[in-house]
């Protein structure tokens, strides 16, 4: 048990990082990253709902949809949990930390359309993950997820005061920076782990 | 109607992916092969006429509050479809591009022209912005693997052509750059396809600008 938590874990935040190997999540990982601040923000609102979905959809899957037989209506139900898991999280941040929920802003509501929170709940159902193994894949994912825009925003800090040619103004040199990234992951893309 | 316009727009100066800026995620991930980019374009587009066709018709009924919430479910419910589909009729599709199906729900794309068009044009204008700007993201699918496959791998059509192995255009022996099929050749084509985007954009409104001038 003990040792695939620790090959999710590794898995998902270092071999298999949701966005430089598996490219989920990349819309908030291109647009809040211009300031650490706010990537330290974004990255943690999406470990949160990232675990929290992992639990509930598990849940949701097997008691409700396999049990009566509606797995046709699996993308569906996910979604519309998370919308709702989302929705909560606003409003419980909003009366009791109102701090945090002032500090993550306009954020909070688009982790609805992350791909990287779909996506880590399609992946627990089709690599048959249980209870402990889906929550354990979803809160790593996250921290994946953090790892990456961190790191990311650290280097566009920089990079802004770089000269590079115009027509790479914007997006295309964010995207070059990710790719070199991207390289950099992949070293660790040849280390296995026994299972 | 403007078809010739929104053709243009959904091509060119308003390409949902390389101008937009939208479903980069499914851009870079799938596009390793041409077979995976044209299954995924198409998918695409199919599933973005339906729902700018049925969001449109429906544009009067939906209450504003709610609206984003309806259009999830109204996606999802084509996305289901299509996902049944592939997996009944093209297995081999299905399974390559595995998660990034049903992952077309949160594709910006598609909640993102809802928004922007569906809602607020007829039925016809929706159903021709649907196809044009699925158009859009299919050539720029298409071009991102064609260039990947052939920079990287030395062949074209994989998936569809010489049975599934591609046509090696540089002879069997060429050693492509592997790495432009892995992830890292994702971000660096697509940085590259849109830096060239907008030097042409650019260019063009030079263009337009001096022959004001002239005049």
């Amino acid at each position: 048990m003990l040792s695939s938590i620790i090959t999710i874990s590794l898995g998902a935040i270092l071999i298999n990082n949701f966005i430089f190997s598996q490219f989920l999540g990349c819309c908030p990982f291109l647009g809040c990253s211009s300031k650490v601040d706010t990537a330290i923000g974004m990255g943690l609102a999406v470990t949160f709902v990232m675990g929290l979905a992992s639990a509930i959809c598990y849940v949701v899957n097997t008691y409700i949809l396999v049990a009566l037989h509606l797995e046709f209506l699996q993308t569906l139900a996910f979604i519309l949990v998370i919308a709702a898991l989302v929705q909560f999280v606003e409003m419980f941040l909003k009366k009791s930390i109102p701090s945090l929920y002032s500090a993550l802003g306009i954020y909070l509501p688009l982790i609805t359309t992350n791909c990287a929170v779909l996506g880590v709940v399609l992946l627990n159902v089709q690599n048959n993950y249980n209870f402990i193994e889906s929550t354990v894949y979803g809160i790593t994912g996250g921290l994946g997820f953090l790892l990456a825009i961190v790191l990311f925003a650290s280097v566009r800090e920089r990079v802004q005061f770089a000269e590079y040619p115009e027509s790479f103004e914007g997006f295309p040199i964010c995207l070059v920076t990710a790719s070199l990234l991207a390289l950099a992951f992949m070293g660790f893309s040849g280390m296995s782990i026994p299972v | 109607m403007n078809v010739k316009k929104q053709f243009k727009d959904g091509l060119i100066t308003n390409n949902p992916v390389l101008v937009q800026l939208l479903g980069m995620c499914s851009t870079m991930a799938i596009t390793t092969s041409l077979f995976n980019g044209l299954g995924m374009g198409i998918s695409v587009l199919i599933i973005l006429t339906c729902c700018n066709i049925v969001i449109s018709a429906l544009r009067k009924i939906i209450p504003n509050d709610i609206r984003i919430a309806v259009f999830v479910v109204i996606i999802a419910g084509f996305v289901t479809i299509v996902d049944y589909v592939l997996k009944a009729y093209l297995p081999a599709l299905s399974e390559s591009l595995g998660v990034f199906i049903p992952l077309i729900v949160v594709n910006c794309i598609i909640i993102g022209r809802a928004e922007a068009f569906a809602a607020k044009n007829s039925v016809g204008a929706s159903a021709l912005d649907g196809i044009f700007q699925g158009l859009g993201y299919t050539v720029v699918l298409t071009v991102m693997c064609i260039i990947r496959e052939l920079l990287g791998k030395g062949t074209f059509g994989g998936g569809l052509l010489n049975g599934g192995e591609g046509v090696a255009i540089f002879g069997e022996s060429f050693q492509g750059a592997m790495l432009l099929t892995m992830p890292f050749g994702g971000f660096l084509t697509l940085g590259c396809l849109i830096a060239a985007m907008q030097f042409a954009l650019k260019k063009s409104e030079e263009k337009k600008k001096k022959k004001e001038e002239n005049k």
